[in-house]
């Protein structure tokens, strides 16, 4: 479901069930899943397809045909060009999204680790105040205030992003910050400074980046639920989430109208998951720190 | 007939090392009544052997051999007559109190459980017995205990508690495995007299593993010393303190602290680490740690035998007579 | 045990007011004036300059956010300048729905995650297990909004065995109410018991590792007893933090959910709110939500404390 509740995936994945340290063949069809879309996403401008907002009333949801591959939708648009268009939007604010949890997100979780004391208190309280929001509701409301755009939603969720982005980051500061060589150096007297960008950040940067694609997934979700709901991106703008919405409609005639774009999305939202679990098992400091 | 016998009993656990041979070919006995005691360091596969018999190894645990209980081979034993004769006639105390009860279940509810799974008693009948348990094995006011958790008691009366539940259903043989080693010192002999005061009243046959020959002496009626994996001597246990011929026993023996030794003498400890238990040597597996042991004892593995009294077995080709003085 | 509760209440105090300040802000400092949305086609700038003095919205915004939270603590949230409710009466007219659609969900996905979860720990590294820890897995990649569809287009608009969309009270005909329900629930279930299977199982895995789980079958009882009673109860703990966590995510669920299977619950007051920008039942609801999210996050607070004895005591 749509959710930033990301921190349950910490507890939820460390089963004693032995992880290979090999990535395994799903990691690399995942990996290889995202790499076509991604590609897909950032050529779509140059890829010889037809227009995605352009409709044509004559030939509502055409069958799959030499001149639309994919059909055409309940308004006549071309189904494949709307896919790779509503890919980019989706991936849009999917990655850039959860940047700015990990950016701001992470260099609080940093701080409250490693300075403690009452500055902690006050980010981790403020976070709890945050979190007191149900992800979805709180981005729907200020989507509302705000109006619907595609920085707005970016800046929405990404923002809802910051509590769990600075949870996983003081979590992994708390314990790298009473390894040795962090203890080493503040005795031979380094900056402070000098400890958090030299020290910490190198050691906390992996788990973060790890939890980063965690929330690329739940960002895409959130997205898609957003404009599934039509309170998303505005139309006639394509995005997964409001081509599922709009292909509701005609479940009865044409399934495929929804059905091709959930199993876009689904299936990108597996691969995040899939490729950021093995990383965060990969990267996670607690099994480091044995 | 023995109440137990344990007859080349071979535990295997598969490692990503290898295989790993906890136990090595072991047969022990017991008869009804009677107290054995399994003396060894840490790792030496005592703990194991006592899950065999318990039938509660890991589930990727190979066992081979016969663990004949009371006439009954408990390897070859279905699960629901196991299950039955465990609690009932095999009862067990573990190393540490502090982990072996639940926590989120009250002492009267752990108590209780056992009795009415095994005896055919009500709920106040069970009641009652668990409440002439706790007493029985030294708690005072056990109405108020059944109530409590285990956390709400110190280390040495949930011990108590878990002898308590161990007796309920006076089983014919109790196990008790390191059962003071999580204690503190003043508390381990009273329990360990505990445990020797209640198998006299009921006449039940013990099994004491313990890393500590203090231990066993005067509380066992037999002593089998194990060391990777292997019995390597076994001896009444008068016998076995008046002329111990294993050099790993004369090594366990010297590692206890005794009062007499003056202030700041170092302890002799036993030098050198038991072999990997994945890698089996070809000789005596103590002869790396071994002052008498000659290429001999590295080329062949001697076999346990009894040379001047039946009764006391060893594993050695080289023997320490005590009469004639330590020395080869 | 009393204590306890007296410090907790007191720690959630400083985050309800938060809350509602953030909400407050939310409202107030973005763009998008509630005078210009009322008024809609007739705004002129006097007519906007008077409804604003009406509405008190050319004072200071600390002294409005005073008073704003004076009037919610005298149980005063405004009132829709659409449908001339009040914003508790919308929500208690809608509560029992979201409710139902919640209890029920969480029901669903505990009756299958709690077995799942014991199954696969008792086997831990068996093929069920593997098989159900990757359907789990691939299963919290489904957003709900999927699932819906998938189960709409099997169940309706395929087998037509249930209806889609649709709502009748339970107090009126309660089966058809629950035939109404199914579709919805299970949504929201589907969506909710790999999270809890996950958690729970890899709990219970580390729980048969205990001493106590060996003493357990060294006495003799049987499989189910260790299982559910000995294994089980210690890790009750965390299912009360799953669900607890799980009901934030429930919340945002039946939003989409409830627009979907069009149930007239809070998620669907919310949305509507947000289609005729009702910013009033917006700001209302939007606070409601907040508070009762921390208050039942405090009520599975106390939850442990009567689960786990050792926190009850004062140990932990």
């Amino acid at each position: 479901m749509a959710t930033l509740e990301l921190s349950m995936q910490d507890e939820a994945v460390s089963a004693p069930v032995r992880r290979g340290r090999k990535l395994g063949l799903l990691f690399w069809l995942a990996s290889g899943w995202l790499a076509i879309i991604l590609t897909l996403a950032i050529l779509a401008p140059v890829l010889p397809l037809q227009n995605p907002v352009d409709m044509d009333m004559l030939e509502r949801r055409a069958a799959f045909s030499t001149e639309h591959w994919l059909g055409t939708d309940g308004l006549g648009r071309d189904e494949l060009a709307r896919l790779i268009f509503g890919a980019r939007v989706s991936l849009t604010v999917g990655l850039i999204a959860p940047m700015i949890g990990l950016v701001f997100g992470g260099a609080l979780g940093l701080l409250a680790g490693y300075f403690r004391g009452r500055f902690e208190t006050l980010v981790v309280g403020s976070m709890d105040v945050l979190l007191a929001f149900p992800p979805l509701i709180f981005a729907l409301a200020v989507t509302a205030y705000l109006g619907q755009s595609i920085p707005n939603l970016t800046l929405i969720l990404g923002v809802l992003g910051i509590p769990a982005f600075m949870r996983v980051a003081r979590a992994a500061t708390l314990t790298l910050a009473r390894r040795e060589f962090v203890i080493a150096a503040e005795a031979l007297g380094a900056s402070h400074a000098r400890i958090l960008l030299r020290e910490l950040l190198p050691n906390v940067i992996l788990p973060l980046l790890a939890f980063f694609l965690l929330g690329v997934a739940v960002t895409i979700v959130v997205e898609g639920a957003l404009s599934f709901l039509g309170l998303g991106v505005p139309p006639p703008m394509a995005s997964w989430g409001s081509m599922i919405g709009e292909g509701r409609e005609s479940l009865d005639v044409a399934p495929r109208l929804a059905f091709l774009p959930a199993a876009g999305l689904f299936l990108t939202v597996l691969a995040f998951n899939l490729v950021g679990d093995t990383l965060r098992a990969l990267t996670d400091p607690r099994q480091g720190a044995l | 007939m023995p109440l137990l016998t344990i007859e080349d009993v071979a535990v295997e656990l598969p490692t990503p090392r290898g295989n790993l041979r906890a136990v090595d070919h072991v047969d022990l006995s017991l008869e009804a009544g009677r107290t054995l005691g399994i003396v060894g360091e840490s790792g030496c596969g005592k703990t194991m052997l006592s899950r065999a018999v318990l039938q509660l190894l890991p589930r990727k645990a190979k066992l081979t051999g016969r663990v004949m209980f009371d006439g009954q081979d408990l390897v070859r034993l279905d699960r629901e007559s196991l299950r039955q004769l465990r609690g009932r006639d095999l009862a067990v105390v573990f190393q540490d109190p502090m982990t072996s009860l639940n926590p989120v279940l009250t002492i009267g509810t752990q108590l209780m459980e056992t009795i009415q799974e095994h005896l055919e008693l009500d709920a106040s009948a069970a009641k009652a017995r668990s409440i002439e348990l706790l007493a029985a094995v030294g708690i005072p006011a056990p109405e108020q205990r059944l109530a409590q958790y285990p956390h709400q008691c110190s280390g040495g009366m949930r011990q108590r508690i878990a002898i308590a539940i161990a007796l309920s259903c006076e089983p014919k043989l109790l196990i008790a495995d390191e059962p003071t080693t999580a204690l503190d010192v003043t508390i381990q002999a009273q329990i360990l007299d505990l445990l020797a005061r209640e198998q006299q009243r009921r006449h039940m046959a013990m099994i004491i593993i313990t890393h500590d020959l203090g231990v066993v002496a005067g509380r066992a009626d037999e002593v089998a010393v194990m060391y990777a994996g292997r019995v390597v001597e076994r001896a009444p246990t008068p016998a076995l303190f008046k002329r111990m011929h294993m050099p790993y026993t004369e090594a366990l023996l010297a590692a206890i602290p005794k009062l007499e030794i003056t202030p700041h003498t170092p302890l002799p400890a036993i030098s050198g680490r038991p072999p990997d238990p994945t890698r089996p040597l070809q000789g005596c597996s103590f002869a790396p740690r071994c002052r008498y042991a000659t290429g001999h004892c590295r080329e062949a593995k001697p076999g346990l035998k009894g040379a001047e009294r039946p009764d006391h077995l060893y594993a050695c080709f080289h023997p320490i007579r005590m009469a004639e003085g330590i020395g080869a | 045990m009393l204590n306890f509760v007296v410090r907790r209440l007191l720690a959630i105090l400083p985050v309800l007011l938060a809350v509602s300040l953030l909400t407050f802000l939310i409202a107030s400092l973005l763009p998008g004036d509630l005078a210009f949305v009322i008024l809609g086609d007739q705004a002129t700038p006097e007519n906007v300059a008077a409804l604003r003095r009406d509405m008190g919205l050319d004072q200071p915004l600390w002294w409005r956010y005073l008073s704003w939270l004076g009037h919610v603590l005298q149980g005063d949230l405004g009132r829709s300048f659409r449908t001339g409710q009040t914003v508790l009466q919308a929500v208690a007219e809608r509560i029992p729905v979201s409710l139902q659609l919640m209890l029920m969900a969480e029901f669903i996905g505990l009756l299958i995650g709690v077995p799942v979860a014991i199954a696969c720990a008792a086997r831990a590294g068996g093929a069920f297990d593997r098989f159900m820890t990757g359907s789990a897995f691939a299963m919290l990649s489904m957003p709900s909004f999927l699932m819906a569809i998938l189960l709409i287009y099997l169940f309706a608009v395929e087998l037509h065995w249930l209806p889609a969309t649709g709502y009748v009270p339970f107090t009126e005909e309660p089966l058809a109410n629950l035939r109404f329900f199914v579709l919805p629930a299970l949504t929201l279930a589907l969506a909710e018991w790999p999270g809890i299977m996950r958690v729970l199982r890899s709990d219970m895995i580390a729980t048969l590792q205990e001493d106590y789980i060996a003493l357990a079958k060294a006495k003799g009882l049987k499989p189910s007893r260790i299982l559910f009673v000995h294994a089980l109860k210690p890790s009750s703990l965390t299912l009360v933090t799953v669900t607890g966590i799980n009901i934030g995510r429930l919340l945002g669920g039946t939003l989409i959910v409830e627009s979907i299977f069009a149930l007239p619950g809070i998620g669907r007051l919310l949305v509507g709110a947000i289609y005729t920008r009702d910013l009033v039942i917006l700001q209302g609801v939007v606070l409601l939500v907040a508070c009762g999210f921390v208050i039942v996050n405090f009520i599975v607070d106390m939850l442990y404390a009567v689960l786990d004895p050792r926190i009850r005591h004062g140990h932990a």
